[in-house]
């Protein structure tokens, strides 16, 4: 354009004027081609960062034992995986679409800019620190308050979560307006937070504006005084003053930086968090077993303590279940019943002893191996969205249809199932929030049948039904069920009154081992339990 | 040469930000709505759309002052490559150009700085407003309300969408106006310079309309693809973590997986689509600004050379072509921005409108001495319209005695909890206190009336002390002590490293279950109610806790009517009255030995529960 100017319009040569504008054109039109390109790269790129990243992290949490799901919690772990990756890939994307060009934009000004006329660039060499003291000055002291705003956030979203479940307990005890009060502080804290933090930031485009503007008003004046002087000509002002723009204005965009890289930095934080954790929990090299598992377990003196934990979960434990027999285990909560059942698969590593399967210790097996052979019902009934069908047959993933309808109807779930409108097609909605939770308790122990394993692990399954179906459920149950080995935990000792042996916990001890009758003889907190649930006359 | 982009005060550039668009219902009625928050501070906005509208003239105007200085530059040039005598550039003119130019862009900045000081006053504490207004409403709300949605609902609308709200009025709102105010304005000064030009640049705009709706109509359609998948990659993920242990027991993460990349994939198709196509849309107008910007050089130039136009105005009119575009592609990305806001405001006034709870009477009764007598008559109630739960219930407790409340889980216990407390309203017949209807009691007075110990153990972020105060207010420390030994805590609390000033954790979690328990024991000791209502909670404790809990609780029922739910056989039996619920109907009610007698549903639960039956084994 400077061209233009300085031959086409003093000239007055039309002709030179529309060649020029010609080549414009043409540059105009590569440049966008260019930018074309750039953004279906950054697209890719950055939308690929985001899959990378996702299925990284995905895979990594499959990796984790039971200790390192708890450590962090599901939620936070879903959140990491979702909303904290989606961050970092839209940054990564602004990055690369206008953060990446704003450097190339100011060299590119700066190169262009001396070409023209060096001496006028003192201009820019004078302007620079003062923008960068200016973008300093504001993020030494926007970083921290943005900080703090998170901090606040956090805290108003605390409040109202523990306002949320303990609504009950609040207007029991008649405290709605305590805990307005405590609201409303921390809504006041966080809205001052709020308004200085916008203040700050507001503040940050019209100075940097007005720091743009004044420099343009500078390379005029020096610039009128260069051409006066006859070291330049007007259509290279013309032109400066574009560049010197072009420089500034890609300042701009650095300082936009503020506000994108902290939260995004937080998120890589979290993500990292998640992929920096080795699982404990690893397959060995050479296993020294491989299926079918036959369905002999041994606990060989084993202590199991969570990590950080004072006391030991499951301290000295040592017994031996071999197929057929039911071993039953009772004590109150936190006794370290479902721990205890929890190592069977290998969830967790002891730290002492060993657990053992066919006579080979746990951590010799791949835990694929290991687990194919054991039928799971967990404490809490998890259902997955999808069929009833498909719910079941993540027991056995080629499971026939009649396989299928056996399991459900040994498990008591064929009747609600045929009422069904689709039946065994019926959708489970996310959670399984649309059958009940004696139904979806049901319908895990039929997974589990499905599977026909050596080894059955029933953790507190049958406190969630009503009595009826519970005795039919049992029933059925037992045939089923003769040839494997069984382990229940119970609450109720009329649930394994009948076992062929009874372990009772307590704090982690073995308190007492052995039939009901021998416990009864023998065992003081066995003695407790019964008599706080049984009536007298049913003692003997 | 690079399209310059966006110039001015946006900064709400970037496809990064483009939402795919939710569409509220009724815009006008929600906006309204809106609006009325913004009137206790009326004059304020006033005084930013009066600063706004200023500084973006100022910014407007210089460009042609600027223009002016370069004029006269060229023109000294001019006349003295002419060989005119005496000419040259006039510097004394130039510097007063200079000077009123620094002192237009001073004014624009400080205006742009005070609009924006004032803006996030205005739109911080109208937001501030909004949530307080949202919180009291909260507590006004029966718990029917708290029923039928998810926390995480709830929660949302009180910081997701009230913060999408603040953000729109901080930025937005203010960008708004200077997109239009800047086009109009700009428009106005290329015509004063030369209608010719200004309506050679018109042509290119609808050009800029063409490309817009071109690529927002692909780019939704991606955008709409995108968040189906990302909701469904959300929804498997939310289930494979939380359901981890089965996924493992079963040997399904290699299943898990192949279905999360399955998804992941499609997630990244219809991802870099939709930002690649909304990622064009501002090359594209570059392009088209280009071709404007070439075609005014162009015939400018030629203006120039014909002497039509001065070379300054040819200066300034491409900088006014420049932000010409600008503020169209800014106000769509805003009408868009503001159709979400709208949207997430439509989601909080929803809240708003719930229903409340009836009000407390004008003239409550104020029970001085309550006795603790509690009578049910002939009440009626169901949680829905459709499905009767409770009909013609009736009992009677007599000060100081114990109900107990058997029957399976689920089996609705906690409905006659939630009626004495008054968290639902009846739908016939009436609950009595001392004889007094509980609905001419505040609600504050009625529940200070009960202790409550429930299985659920609400502790909230704080010390133990804080916690256990929470049953009084104003209780001294002594009181406090007082009620923790009673409950068997104070032991167990002066163990702790902190004692008292221990703080529990978010969760909780750095309690055992029992220890909670006995906190919440604590607690109703210090409330010191005339009346109880007591869930027994077994399953949660060891034996040694268990032990101390029970004796805990029956100090506490002591000389205090008490409703029960029961799980211990000793608290049955020792019961004035037993309630047996089942499908939440209280059907049968009686003393052990009646209700044994009977040979109903009562002998049957107890038979299956407590005696024996039936047995897994052997």
């Amino acid at each position: 354009m400077a061209d233009i100017v300085d031959v086409g319009i003093v000239s007055g040569d039309t002709g030179y004027i529309l060649r020029v504008g010609a080549l414009m054109l043409l540059v105009a039109l590569g440049g966008t081609a260019v930018a074309v390109l750039a953004s279906y790269f950054s697209s890719r790129v950055s939308m690929g960062l985001g899959r990378d990243l996702r299925k990284a992290v995905f895979s990594r949490v499959q990796g984790f034992s039971l200790h390192e799901v708890d450590r962090f919690g599901a939620a936070t772990l879903i959140t990491r995986t979702t909303n904290d990756i989606t961050q970092v890939q839209n940054v990564v994307m602004v990055m690369l679409r206008m953060l990446l060009f704003a450097p190339m934009m100011a060299i590119g000004g700066v190169i262009m800019a001396l070409s023209k006329d060096p001496t006028l660039s003192l201009v820019i060499v004078f302007v620079l620190p003062v923008l960068g003291a200016t973008i300093g000055a504001v993020a030494a002291k926007a970083l921290p308050l943005f900080r703090a705003m998170q901090q606040k956030i956090d805290r108003l979203n605390r409040v109202v979560r523990e306002g949320l479940t303990g609504i009950r307990v609040i207007r029991a005890f008649n405290r709605v307006a305590y805990e307005q009060e405590r609201f409303v502080d921390a809504n006041r804290d966080l809205t001052e937070t709020a308004i200085t933090v916008n203040r700050l930031m507001g503040a940050l485009m019209p100075v940097m504006m007005l720091l743009m503007n004044l420099t343009a008003i500078a390379v005029v004046w020096f610039g009128g005084i260069r051409i006066d002087a006859g070291h330049m000509e007007v259509g290279d002002l013309m032109a400066f003053i574009q560049y010197v723009m072009h420089i500034m204005f890609s300042m701009m965009l650095l300082s936009m930086m503020f506000v994108l890289l902290p939260r995004a930095s937080a998120s890589a934080a979290r993500i990292n968090e998640v992929l920096d954790v080795v699982p404990a929990i690893a397959d060995p090299p050479e296993p020294r077993a491989s299926g079918p598992v036959r369905g002999e377990v041994e606990f060989r003196n084993v202590t199991f303590r969570y990590p950080g934990a004072e006391r030991p979960a499951l301290e000295s434990i040592s017994f031996r279940a071999r197929p057929g027999e039911v071993t039953a285990i009772i004590g109150g909560t936190g006794a370290g019943k479902t721990t205890l059942v929890n190592l069977i698969p290998r969830y967790y590593d002891v730290q002492e002893g060993a657990v053992l399967v066919d006579g080979v210790d746990v951590r010799e097996w791949r835990q694929a191996d290991l687990r194919a052979g054991i039928g799971y019902v967990p404490q809490r009934a998890m259902l997955f969205s999808g069929t009833i069908a498909e719910n079941i047959r993540f027991g056995k993933a080629d499971a026939t249809e009649e396989e299928i309808a056996r399991a459900a109807a040994i498990a008591q779930a064929d009747g609600f199932i045929a009422e069904m409108k689709d039946g065994y097609a019926s959708e489970i909605a996310q959670g399984g929030t649309n059958v009940s939770g004696g139904q979806k308790q049901r319908l895990t122990i039929a997974r589990a049948l499905v599977r026909r394993p050596a080894i059955y692990i029933f953790d507190d399954n049958f406190s969630a039904l009503d009595f009826r179906t519970d005795a039919r459920l049992r029933a059925a149950l037992k045939p089923e069920i003769a040839r494997s080995t069984v382990f229940i935990v119970a609450q109720r000792v009329s649930t394994v009154m009948d076992a062929d042996r009874i372990i009772v916990l307590d704090q982690g001890r073995v308190a007492g081992m052995g039939t009901h009758r021998e416990l009864l003889q023998s065992c003081e907190v066995y003695r407790e339990i019964v008599a706080s649930q049984l009536a007298e006359e049913e003692l003997a | 040469m690079s399209a310059r982009r966006g110039h001015g005060h946006g900064h709400g550039m970037g496809p990064a930000m483009a939402r795919a668009g939710e569409k509220p219902r009724d815009f006008r009625g929600t906006l309204r709505r809106l609006l009325r928050y913004l009137r206790p501070r009326l004059w304020q906005i006033g005084m930013v759309f009066l600063l706004t509208v200023l500084s973006t003239l100022f910014s407007i105007v210089s460009p042609r002052i600027m223009g002016k200085a370069t004029t006269v530059l060229f023109d000294g040039l001019l006349a003295r490559n002419a060989g005119i005598p005496g000419a040259g550039i006039d510097f004394a003119q130039i510097a007063r150009i200079l000077a009123l130019l620094g002192f237009l862009y001073l004014i624009s900045a400080g205006f742009g700085v005070l609009q924006q000081y004032v803006m996030a006053g205005i739109s911080q504490r109208t937001v501030y407003d909004l949530r307080n207004r949202v919180n009291e409403k909260l507590a006004r709300l029966p718990l029917s309300f708290y029923d039928r949605h998810t926390h995480g609902e709830i929660l949302s609308r009180v910081t997701n969408d009230i913060d999408t709200i603040a953000t729109t009025l901080q930025q937005s709102l203010t960008q708004l106006i200077t997109a239009i105010v800047t086009l109009v304005g700009v428009v106005v000064m290329m015509l004063a310079i030369s209608p010719v030009l200004t309506l050679v640049t018109l042509v290119s705009l609808p050009l800029s309309a063409i490309v817009t709706v071109g690529v927002a109509r692909r780019s939704q359609r991606y955008f709409r693809a995108l968040q189906a998948a990302l909701g469904e990659l959300n929804g498997h993920v939310e289930e494979t973590f939380t359901g981890h242990q089965v996924v493992k027991a079963f040997g399904q993460e290699a299943e898990a997986v192949a279905e999360f990349d399955r998804i992941n994939h499609r997630l990244y198709e219809a991802g870099w689509k939709a930002q690649f196509v909304s990622g064009i849309i501002m090359p594209l107008m570059g392009l088209v600004n280009n071709i404007g910007y070439v075609i005014v050089a162009v015939v400018g130039g030629i203006f120039v050379t014909r002497r039509a136009v001065e070379i300054g105005d040819i200066q300034a009119f491409i900088q006014y072509a420049r932000q010409f575009s600008q503020p169209i592609t800014q106000t769509a990305n805003i009408a868009n921005i503001i159709q979400s806001t709208i949207a997430a405001a439509e989601r909080v006034f929803e809240l708003l409108d719930e229903e409340e709870a009836v009000p407390d009477p004008a003239d409550p009764v104020r029970l001085e001495r309550p006795r603790g007598e509690i009578r049910f008559e002939d009440v009626r109630f169901s949680y829905k319209p459709d499905k009767p739960l409770i009909e013609g219930l009736s009992l009677a407790a007599r000060p100081g005695q114990v109900i107990a409340v058997v029957g399976p889980t689920g089996a609705g216990k906690t409905t006659l909890v939630n009626l004495l407390m008054r968290f639902y309203e009846l739908d016939g017949g009436r609950i009595t206190v001392d004889g007094v209807d509980i609905r001419r009691l505040r609600r504050g007075e009625l529940r200070s009336l009960f202790g409550m110990v429930l299985q659920d153990t609400w502790l909230f972020h704080g010390t133990i002390r804080e916690n256990i105060a929470y049953g009084r207010e104003g209780a001294t420390e002594e009181e406090i002590v007082e009620a923790a030994r009673l409950a068997h805590a104070d032991g167990f609390i002066r163990a702790l490293p902190d004692g008292y000033d221990t703080v529990l954790n978010e969760e909780a979690s750095n309690l055992s279950q029992g220890q909670k328990q006995l906190l919440t024991i604590a607690r109703a000791f210090l409330a010191d109610p005339a009346m109880l209502i007591l869930d027994e909670a077994t399953s949660s404790v060891d034996t040694r806790t268990e032990l101390q809990i029970q004796q805990a609780m029956q100090s506490l029922m002591k000389g205090r009517t008490s409703f029960v739910i029961a799980h211990r056989l000793s608290t049955i039996r020792d019961a004035d009255l037993i309630l047996v619920m089942d499908h939440g109907r209280i059907v049968e009610q009686g003393t052990h030995e009646e209700l044994l007698a009977a040979g109903g549903h009562y002998a049957d639960l107890y038979y299956s529960q407590f005696a024996g039956g039936q047995s897994l084994a052997g």
